[in-house]
C-alpha cells in the first residue's frame, strides 16, 4: 500500500523533519455532530486522526477514554453513526487518512465483510483492533489489505524478539508500538530513553515502516518522544473534552488549543 | 462439533484456544500475549509435575477439607414425592464456597512463578473472599476487584475480604456489577503484568483461565463420582446432575467427571439467573438464546445489543450476575451433551425456604437456583431417579438480602 494516505502523511511529516501528529477521539462524544465538529479541528493540525467507535466493555482502555466512550454511547452512538461520521468528514477533508480504532466484538457482531466493506465505502485508511492480537488477525488484516485498508498492528514492551520479528513482517504500513506496561491515558512511567530504545528494535527490522509510539503522550511528555515517525495523543484530548463539558466552555475550540500546542512543540 | 472421550473437556481446544472451533480464544491486548503465554507453558508444565500435584492434593485436602460431604435430602424428598434428592455440600468447604479451589491453585501458580502481587474479581464476593484467604495463607499481597453494588450487597464477604488483608478496588464504571470488576481487573493486570499474577474467578477469560479454573474446581466431580460409587454400589441407572451456572466454574466441576456418559444416562442441567420475574433483564445466556460474542478475551454466548455492546444483567444473585458465560458450557450446549435453564429471583427464593424449611442446609442464592429446579422436576420423576445438587455456596453471605425479601418467614 505504498500510495496509502497513512503512508503518504508520513513522507510529509518526514520532509518537514518532525514526526507525524496522530490524534485519537470518540466518534459520538459528546454527540455525533459535535464529535465531527472535533474531527475536523483536530485534523486542522494533526496528520492522521484515530476516531475510536465507542466499546461499553473495553479492556485496555484508561478512565479518560472509558468515559468519552460511556458518554458517546449514552448519546446514542451507533456503528452506522461512525461511518457516517467518517464519509462526512472525507468529503471535506478527503487526503487527511482516519483509522477506525475499536474492538473486536463490534466488528464480529457487524459481520467482518460488512464491516469491511463499509469501511471502504467511507473511506476509511485504517483499522486498529485492540483485542485482535497477532496470529488471530492474520485472516481479517489480509481481508483489509485487499481492500486497501491498512491493518495496525501493535508491539508492547512485553512482545518478544521473535514475536516482534513476525508481527512486523506481517505489518502493512503503520505499527503502533505501545510505550508501557499500561491502559491508555495512564502516567508515563518509562524513561523516554527507554521507548526510544525499544522503538529502535523495531524500526531495525524494516525501516520503511511507520512506527508511532502511544500512550502516556501528553504536552508534557511529547517533545522527548520527537524522534519517533508518529505520535498518537489520545486520552489527553478525551480529557480535555470531559473537561470542557464540565466547565461549560467550548470543547471545538479547547480541543484545537490543545493539538495546536502539541503540534508546536514537536515542530 | 463434538466431544471427545477420554480428554478433559479443558483440554478440547484447538491450536487458537476455541472450543467447537468457536468459543472461548484469546481475544486480548497485544501487552497480555506474553504473560498469558508464560503462564500457559509454567501450568502445563505444574500439571505434569509430581511435586506440585503432592502439594495442590494435600492443601485440597488439609486447607480446603477435601471432600465436602454428599448426602441425601430425606425430608425434601418425601415432601416432593418423586425422585429422590441429593446434594454434594460444596460449601462446606474452607471458606463456604467451591472458589476456594480456583483460588488455591492460582496462589500455588502465583508462588510457583515467583510473583508477589495477585489480583482477582469478584461478583457474589466469594472468589474474593478465598483469593484474599489464599493469599494469606500463601503470603501473597491481594487486590480484589469489585463492582461498587455488589460490595453494598454481599458485605459480609467484604468484611471478611478485609480481614484477610486484602484491599478491596471498588469498580464504579458501568453496573457496578460484576463484568465491571472483570473488565477493571484485567485493566489492571495491562498494567502490572510483570510482578503481578491474575486469577479469573470463574470459567471465563482468555483460554488458559477457563483451564486453570476448570482444572481446579474438577475436583468436585472426583470426589462426587467416588461418593456415589459408595453409596449406590454403582452408578444409578438414571442420574441428574444439577447446577447453577454463572460464569460455570463449579457446573464444570461438578459435572467434568460424567461428561463421558451418555446423556440419557447422566443427565447435566445448568440453571441460569433468569433475573426478576417481570424483568426484561436477566443473565441467561444460554438459555434463553443470546448471541455469541466476544466478552474479556472470549467468544461466549453473551447477552448483548445488535451492536455488539454487553446488555446489564440482572440478578438476586450476584454470582451470577454476569452476561457472559464459560466457553466450556458453550461447548457443552451446542453439542447437546448439558441443558440450560433458568429460575427468576422468586423462583429461588422460595427454593431456599423450601430447602431450609425441610433441611439442615444453607444454601446461597447461587445454588438456590439450582433448587429450583430441582423442586420443579423431581415430583414429575420416579423413585429411582436420583436427583443431585451441587449446593457450591453457603447463604450467610446472603443475610441482608434474605431479610429484605423474606423478613419474618427467613
Amino acid at each position: 500500500m505504498k500510495n496509502s494516505l497513512i503512508n503518504q502523511s508520513f513522507v510529509n511529516a518526514r520532509k518537514e523533519n518532525r514526526p507525524a501528529l496522530l490524534t485519537y477521539s470518540v466518534a459520538g462524544d459528546n454527540t455525533k455532530k459535535r464529535s465531527l465538529e472535533i474531527l475536523k479541528s483536530l485534523s486542522e493540525y494533526a496528520d492522521i486522526c484515530e476516531l475510536g467507535f465507542p466499546h461499553n466493555t473495553p479492556i485496555a482502555d484508561g478512565g479518560q477514554i472509558q468515559t468519552s466512550a460511556y458518554r458517546a454511547i449514552k448519546n446514542g452512538i451507533k456503528i452506522n453513526d461512525v461511518f457516517s461520521i467518517v464519509s462526512n468528514f472525507k468529503k471535506i477533508k478527503k487526503n487527511k487518512p482516519i483509522i477506525l480504532m475499536g474492538y473486536y466484538n463490534m466488528v464480529y457482531q457487524y459481520n467482518e465483510n460488512k464491516f469491511i466493506s463499509k469501511c471502504k465505502k467511507a473511506k476509511v485508511d485504517g483499522l486498529i483492533i485492540v483485542d485482535l492480537p497477532y496470529p488471530e488477525n492474520k485472516v481479517f488484516a489480509a481481508k483489509c489489505k485487499k481492500n486497501n485498508i491498512n491493518f495496525i498492528q501493535l508491539i508492547s514492551p512485553t512482545t518478544s524478539k521473535l514475536r516482534l520479528k513476525k508481527i512486523v513482517s506481517d505489518s502493512h504500513d503503520m505499527i503502533y508500538y505501545i510505550s508501557m506496561l499500561s491502559t491508555t491515558g495512564g502516567k508515563l512511567k518509562v524513561s523516554a530513553k527507554e521507548i526510544i530504545k525499544q522503538y529502535q528494535k523495531i524500526k531495525n527490522q524494516n525501516k520503511s515502516k511507520n512506527v508511532v509510539i502511544g500512550f502516556g503522550i501528553t504536552e508534557k511528555t511529547i517533545k522527548s518522544l520527537k524522534k519517533a515517525d508518529g505520535l498518537v495523543v489520545g486520552s489527553a484530548i478525551c480529557k480535555e473534552i470531559t473537561r470542557s463539558i464540565k466547565k461549560r466552555q467550548n470543547t471545538v475550540t479547547n480541543v484545537i488549543n490543545l493539538v495546536k500546542k502539541l503540534k508546536n512543540k514537536i515542530k | 462439533m463434538k466431544i471427545k472421550k477420554n480428554i478433559p473437556l479443558i483440554d478440547q481446544h484447538d491450536k487458537f484456544g476455541f472450543w467447537g472451533g468457536k468459543f472461548g480464544g484469546n481475544f486480548i491486548p497485544e501487552t497480555l500475549k506474553k504473560p498469558i503465554e508464560d503462564l500457559t507453558d509454567k501450568f502445563e508444565k505444574l500439571r505434569k509435575d509430581q511435586n506440585f500435584l503432592k502439594k495442590r492434593d494435600f492443601y485440597f485436602k488439609n486447607y480446603i477439607g477435601s471432600p465436602t460431604s454428599f448426602t441425601k435430602l430425606e425430608n425434601l424428598s418425601d415432601h416432593l414425592n418423586g425422585a429422590q434428592i441429593w446434594a454434594k455440600v460444596v460449601s462446606e468447604a474452607n471458606g463456604g464456597a467451591h472458589k476456594i479451589y480456583n483460588a488455591t491453585v492460582h496462589a500455588l501458580i502465583c508462588r510457583a512463578m515467583g510473583k508477589k502481587y495477585i489480583i482477582g474479581d469478584t461478583g457474589a464476593g466469594y472468589a474474593g473472599k478465598m483469593l484474599s484467604m489464599a493469599a494469606k495463607k500463601f503470603g501473597l499481597k491481594c487486590k480484589i476487584f469489585m463492582g461498587a453494588k455488589d460490595i453494598k450487597r454481599q458485605k459480609p464477604n467484604c468484611d471478611a475480604m478485609k480481614k484477610n488483608g486484602a484491599e478491596i478496588v471498588p469498580v464504579y464504571s458501568g453496573s457496578q456489577t460484576l463484568v465491571d470488576a472483570v473488565s477493571e481487573c484485567m485493566r489492571y493486570w495491562v498494567s502490572n503484568c510483570d510482578n503481578t499474577h491474575m486469577c479469573v474467578g470463574s470459567t471465563v477469560g482468555p483460554n488458559i483461565f477457563v483451564k486453570i479454573c476448570g482444572w481446579s474446581t474438577a475436583q468436585i466431580s472426583k470426589e462426587l463420582k467416588t461418593q456415589i460409587k459408595q453409596k449406590f454400589k454403582k452408578i444409578p441407572k438414571k442420574l441428574k446432575l444439577i447446577n447453577c451456572v454463572g460464569g460455570g466454574s463449579s457446573a464444570y466441576g461438578f459435572w467434568s467427571e460424567f461428561i463421558d456418559y451418555d446423556k440419557n444416562h447422566i443427565e447435566l442441567i445448568g440453571v441460569e439467573a433468569g433475573g426478576p420475574k417481570k424483568s426484561l433483564l436477566h443473565a441467561a445466556p444460554l438459555s434463553r438464546n443470546a448471541k455469541i460474542g466476544i466478552l474479556h478475551g472470549a467468544a461466549s454466548y453473551v447477552c448483548q445489543n445488535n451492536e455488539g455492546q454487553i446488555h446489564e444483567t440482572e440478578s438476586i444473585s450476584a454470582g451470577l450476575d454476569y452476561p457472559g458465560v464459560s466457553p466450556i458450557h458453550c461447548f457443552l450446549k451446542d453439542t447437546k451433551r448439558a441443558k440450560y435453564t433458568y429460575a427468576t429471583d422468586e423462583e429461588a427464593l422460595s427454593a431456599y425456604q423450601l430447602v431450609t424449611k425441610f433441611e439442615k442446609l444453607n444454601p446461597s442464592l447461587e445454588p438456590s437456583h439450582a433448587f429450583a429446579e430441582a423442586i420443579k422436576i423431581a415430583p414429575k420423576l420416579s423413585k429411582d431417579t436420583i436427583i443431585v445438587v451441587n449446593s457450591c455456596g453457603d447463604a450467610k453471605k446472603d443475610r441482608d438480602i434474605l431479610i429484605e425479601r423474606l423478613g419474618g418467614n427467613l
